[in-house]
C-alpha cells in the first residue's frame, strides 16, 4: 500500500503539464541577438512579435478550449481600433492604451460568446465569421469614428514609462513589443496549469461527460473566449501603436484565415506552436514579397502543402517526433 | 414514509410519433439498489438520460430528494447529488487518468473556474484524487493517458469519475457491457463495495450481476414497465420470463 504522500505525488506528476524550461527561454534569446542581427529588419521583428501574441491568443480559444473560430480578427481588429481612438481622443500613454484595447476585447467577447458558444463545429465557425464580418461592415459605415477604408492615422504615442520614446528605426517599439508578448506568454501559460485550464481541456475533449460533471460549460467557455479576446485584442492594441495606423484590414477574414494558419503551421495546444508558426509564416510572406511581389502567396502555400504532409501535428509535433526518435524525448508536454 | 432519493412520475417521451417511454413510475428509496432490465430498444438509456436532463421528457415529473428536477439542465441537477456513467465509456481520451479524476473533483470542489493558482498545488484535489484511486486500486494508471487504456479498465475509470461526484444518486448505465469475465467480476466487486446510504439505479443485461447486486428489480419493454419486484418474483413470472430472460440472450 502507498502512503498517502506517495499517492499524491504520483498523482501530481501525472498532470500533463507546461512548466518553465530552458525551452522557454529561446524565443527571449532569440529576441535579444535578433535585436543585434537583424539591422533595418527590426520592424519586422516587431509584426513577428505582434502576430506572435494573436496566435498564442488564438491557441487558448482553439488549441486549449476547441473552440474552432475564424473569426479572431473581430478581437484583434476591436483592439486595434480602441488603441488608436485611446490615443486620438483620451490619452497618447501606451501601456493605459494597450490595457484598454485588451478591455474592449474582453468584453467583446463576453458579448459575442453567448451567442456564438452555444453551438458547434461548421456552424460556430460560420457564426464567428459572421461575427469578424458585422464589425468590419461596421468600421467601413462608421467613417466619423473609425475613418472608414482611410483607416484612423494621425496619433501620437507617448514615450513607454514617459521615457523610451519610439524611435523611427523601431528599436523601442522593439522592446516595447517584447515586454508585452513576455507578459501575454506567462499569463496564458498561468492560465493553462490552473484548474481553470484543465476545466478547458476537458470541454475540449468531451463536452457532454463535462455538463455530467455539473460544470456549466458555456459559461466556462464564454470566459476562456472573452479572455483570448482580450489577448488578441492588445495584440491589434501594439499594432496600432506602433505601426500608428488603424485600417479596415485589421478586422478581414484574411487576416482571422492567417492566424489560423500560422497556428496550425506551428502547431495548436502547446503554446509554442504560436513562435514557430507565427515567425515562419510572417518571415516567410515578407521574404517571398520581397523576392516575387505577385506571386508571393505561391511559396506561403508550398510551404503549407508540405507542413500538412509532414508535419499535420505542426512544427511543434515535428519536433517532438523528431526528439523521440533521438531518445531524448521530455515525455507528454 | 421517508421521501425517495429518486422518483419517476408517469414520465412520457416522443420523438415524433415514436413513442420511448409511456407513462413509466418508478421511486427508489435512498440507498435503494434498482436495477432496470429489459431487451434492447425498451427505453433504459432514454430513461437514464430524462432523469439526468439530456432529454426533456413530453410529460410527467422527476423528483430528486423531493425536489422537482423535472426542468432543471444536467449541471444542476449533478450539483444536487445526481450522477450517472455513460454505456459507452465517456472520458476525456487525451487526458491521464489522473486529469480525467481531478476534474471530476475540481467540479464537485466548484474550482473549474479558478485561473489564479496552479492546478499542481491544490492539494484538496490532489489528495482526493490520489486517495479515491488508490482505494480503487487504479493508482498505477494515473500517468497513463485514457485513450491508451484497455476496454475493462475505462469502465473502472468511468465508475472513478462519478465516485469522486460523491453522489447521493448513482445511474449506472450497462457498467459491465461488453467486458470479459474477469474485468466484469472487478466492476461487480467494486459496486458491491459502495457506500450503503447511495442510492443506484443499475442498467444491465448481464443476469448474475443484477441479481447479485439488486434488491429490487423493474422490466421494461417497448417504452412501458412490465413488471417491478423483488429479484425473487422477477425470476418466477411468467410475462418476464416470455419477454426477456428465457427467450434469447443480450450482451
Amino acid at each position: 500500500m502507498t502512503t498517502d504522500a506517495q499517492a499524491s505525488r504520483i498523482v501530481r506528476d501525472a498532470f500533463s503539464r507546461h512548466p518553465l524550461s530552458w525551452i522557454d527561454a529561446l524565443p527571449w534569446v532569440a529576441v535579444a541577438g535578433l535585436y543585434f542581427a537583424a539591422g533595418t529588419y527590426l520592424p519586422l521583428g516587431t509584426q513577428v512579435m505582434i502576430a506572435i501574441i494573436f496566435a498564442l491568443a488564438l491557441d487558448l480559444a482553439l488549441g486549449f478550449g476547441g473552440i474552432a473560430t475564424l473569426g479572431h480578427a473581430a478581437f484583434f481588429g476591436l483592439g486595434a481600433y480602441a488603441a488608436g481612438l485611446y490615443a486620438l481622443d483620451i490619452s497618447t500613454e501606451p501601456i493605459s492604451g494597450l490595457v484598454a484595447a485588451g478591455l474592449v476585447g474582453g468584453i467583446g467577447g463576453l458579448i459575442a460568446g453567448p451567442l456564438v458558444l452555444r453551438t458547434r463545429g461548421l456552424t460556430l465557425v460560420m457564426l464567428t465569421l459572421a461575427v469578424a464580418t458585422l464589425l468590419h461592415e461596421l468600421a467601413n459605415s462608421f467613417k466619423s469614428v473609425t475613418g472608414g477604408a482611410d483607416g484612423l492615422f494621425g496619433y501620437k504615442i507617448a514615450p513607454v514609462f514617459g521615457i523610451f520614446s519610439f524611435d523611427l528605426a523601431g528599436r523601442t517599439a522593439y522592446w516595447y513589443g517584447a515586454a508585452v508578448m513576455a507578459v501575454v506568454f506567462f499569463l496564458c501559460k498561468a492560465l493553462v496549469n490552473s484548474p481553470f485550464g484543465l476545466a478547458v481541456r476537458g470541454i475540449r475533449e468531451n463536452q457532454v461527460r463535462m455538463r455530467m460533471l455539473g460544470v456549466p460549460v458555456i459559461s466556462r467557455l464564454v470566459m476562456l473566449y472573452a479572455i483570448s479576446g482580450a489577448l488578441a485584442a492588445v495584440a491589434g492594441g501594439l499594432s496600432a501603436q506602433v505601426t500608428k495606423l488603424v485600417g479596415l484590414d485589421s478586422l478581414t477574414f484574411t487576416l482571422s484565415g492567417n492566424v489560423l494558419v500560422m497556428l496550425i503551421l506551428g502547431g495548436t495546444g502547446s503554446l509554442y506552436g504560436a513562435f514557430l508558426g507565427a515567425t515562419l509564416f510572417v518571415v516567410l510572406s515578407d521574404r517571398a514579397a520581397a523576392v516575387d511581389p505577385f506571386n508571393w502567396l505561391f511559396a506561403v502555400g508550398i510551404v503549407l502543402i508540405l507542413a500538412v504532409r509532414y508535419a499535420p501535428q505542426g512544427l511543434v509535433g515535428l519536433i517532438e517526433q523528431l526528439a523521440a526518435r533521438a531518445g531524448w524525448g521530455r515525455g507528454r508536454a | 414514509m421517508s421521501v425517495p432519493a429518486l422518483e419517476i412520475d408517469h414520465v412520457s417521451k416522443s420523438f415524433g410519433a415514436l413513442r420511448v417511454a409511456r407513462e413509466v413510475c418508478l421511486t427508489l428509496a435512498p440507498g435503494a439498489r434498482h436495477a432496470l432490465i429489459g431487451p434492447n430498444g425498451a427505453g433504459k438509456t432514454t430513461l437514464v438520460n430524462l432523469v439526468t436532463g439530456l432529454l426533456q421528457p413530453s410529460g410527467g415529473a422527476i423528483r430528486l430528494d423531493g425536489t422537482d428536477i423535472t426542468d432543471l439542465p444536467p449541471e444542476r441537477r449533478v450539483a444536487l447529488g445526481l450522477a450517472r456513467t455513460f454505456q459507452i465509456s465517456s472520458l476525456f481520451p487525451e487526458l491521464t487518468v489522473a486529469e480525467n479524476v481531478a476534474l471530476a473533483f475540481e467540479a464537485k470542489l466548484g474550482h473549474d473556474r479558478q485561473i489564479v493558482g496552479r492546478l499542481r498545488d491544490r492539494t484538496d484535489i490532489i489528495d482526493g484524487t490520489a486517495a479515491l484511486l488508490d482505494s480503487l486500486g487504479l493508482l498505477a494508471l494515473a500517468p497513463r493517458p485514457v485513450t491508451d487504456l484497455p476496454y475493462g479498465q475505462r469502465r473502472l475509470v468511468e465508475i472513478a469519475l462519478v465516485l469522486a461526484l460523491a453522489p447521493k444518486t448513482l445511474l449506472l448505465d450497462e457498467p459491465a457491457a461488453g467486458l470479459a469475465s474477469s474485468d466484469r467480476n472487478a466492476v461487480l466487486d467494486l459496486l458491491l463495495r459502495l457506500p450503503s446510504a447511495l442510492t443506484i439505479l443499475v442498467i444491465e443485461h448481464d443476469m448474475s450481476l443484477v441479481f447479485r447486486l439488486a434488491d429490487r428489480i423493474t422490466v421494461m419493454v417497448e417504452g412501458e414497465v412490465l413488471v417491478e419486484g423483488a429479484p425473487a418474483e422477477i425470476r418466477a413470472n411468467p410475462a418476464v420470463r416470455d419477454v426477456y430472460l428465457g427467450k434469447r440472450s443480450h450482451g
